[in-house]
């Protein structure tokens, strides 16, 4: 077992939570624990994953109400002590409702609940989240699922985000190339997934967990949680 | 005393922001021969009372709440009516 322990936060309406769980746990052999919406003592954990889903039902927007749940004052704590969080999908929704993350999620530009496999370029591989790829280059190909995941801010929140280099990923064409056709929900540059200033916390709508195995037809996702292994074990 | 406000808030996508459901339903207006139809925007519509000292008041914690919660300022934009809530027929009175 690795001394790296995760946790992975459970809403109501999570449904991506024992996936990241399998992968961390059953394939990486880290301790992992599930991590209820009410509890909020979260101090014995070094990692905190966000899954997917649609907590609470997606009322009013994304990720509003789970906002509010007793264990997210817990995980802003747990980032603001330079912890590393990662929010996948619903989890990157919550992460900007939170304030951890700039800007917002909306609605995909053709309307459509975009469920396929997607190309994305690496633009950092120096965080906690990224660092197994440091070695690698070239594309990776991850699923994304989502309704609500057109990346939006305004334009000089983009303006900062982009000269803070805190763009993680970006939809890509199979070669690499960052194209309008290869957007598929209509994100402002290309952006799929992003960090916070201080790059310990990030949020991506691609689903690494759901490429982690090659059962499933992807190992490519498996590196932003194996990577961290290196630097913690 | 306090007094029972009813507000009605509406929130809206920022002008900056494409609204493809906005559009598609207009296109939908269009091809029924509602012709000249345009800058179609949906928003949401939340409506709630409260009780507070006075209006002031009442208009000062619905502020917060749009902030806090009712509204992603990133996206969207809100503005709400408040109106006296009559304490015998509770029907909102213009306030």
């Amino acid at each position: 077992m690795s001394g790296l322990k995760f946790g992975v936060i459970v809403f109501p309406g999570s449904n991506c939570s024992r996936d990241v769980a399998y992968v961390t746990r059953d394939r990486l052999g880290c301790e992992t624990r599930m991590v209820w919406h009410r509890e909020t003592d979260i101090h014995d954990l070094d990692v905190i994953v966000i899954p997917g889903g649609f907590s609470y039902g997606d009322y009013l927007r994304c990720g509003a109400i789970a906002q509010f749940s007793p264990v997210m004052r817990s995980v802003i704590d747990h980032a603001n002590q330079g912890k590393p969080v990662l929010g996948i999908c619903n989890g990157f929704q919550i992460l900007t409702e939170v304030g951890l993350l700039p800007g917002a999620l909306i609605r995909n530009r053709d309307l459509h609940f975009i469920c396929e496999t997607v190309s994305l370029t690496i633009e950092r591989r120096d965080l906690f989240w990224t660092q197994g790829y440091a070695t690698a280059d070239g594309v990776i190909s991850v699923p994304i699922a989502h309704g609500e995941g057109r990346y939006f801010a305004d334009a000089e929140q983009l303006q900062q985000i982009e000269a803070n280099n805190q763009v993680v990923f970006r939809y890509c064409d199979p070669s690499g190339v960052v194209t309008p056709d290869s957007n598929p929900n209509g994100s402002l540059d290309n952006i799929a997934g992003i960090c916070n200033a201080r790059g310990n916390v990030v949020g991506m709508m691609p689903h690494p967990e759901r490429a982690s195995d090659r059962l499933l037809g992807s190992e490519d996702g498996l590196a932003m949680f194996a990577g961290a292994l290196a630097v913690l074990a | 005393m306090t007094q029972t406000y009813q507000a009605q808030v509406y929130v809206t996508l920022r002008p900056s922001v494409l609204d493809p459901a906005g559009t598609a339903v207009q296109s939908g207006l269009t091809q029924l021969g509602f012709t000249g139809v345009d800058r179609l925007r949906i928003g949401k519509y939340i409506e709630l009372t409260i009780e507070a000292d006075d209006e002031a008041s009442a208009s000062q914690q619905i502020d917060a709440m749009c902030d806090r919660l009712l509204a992603n300022t990133t996206i969207e934009n809100y503005r709400f009516d408040l109106h006296v809530v009559n304490p015998n027929t509770s029907e909102a009175v213009s306030a």
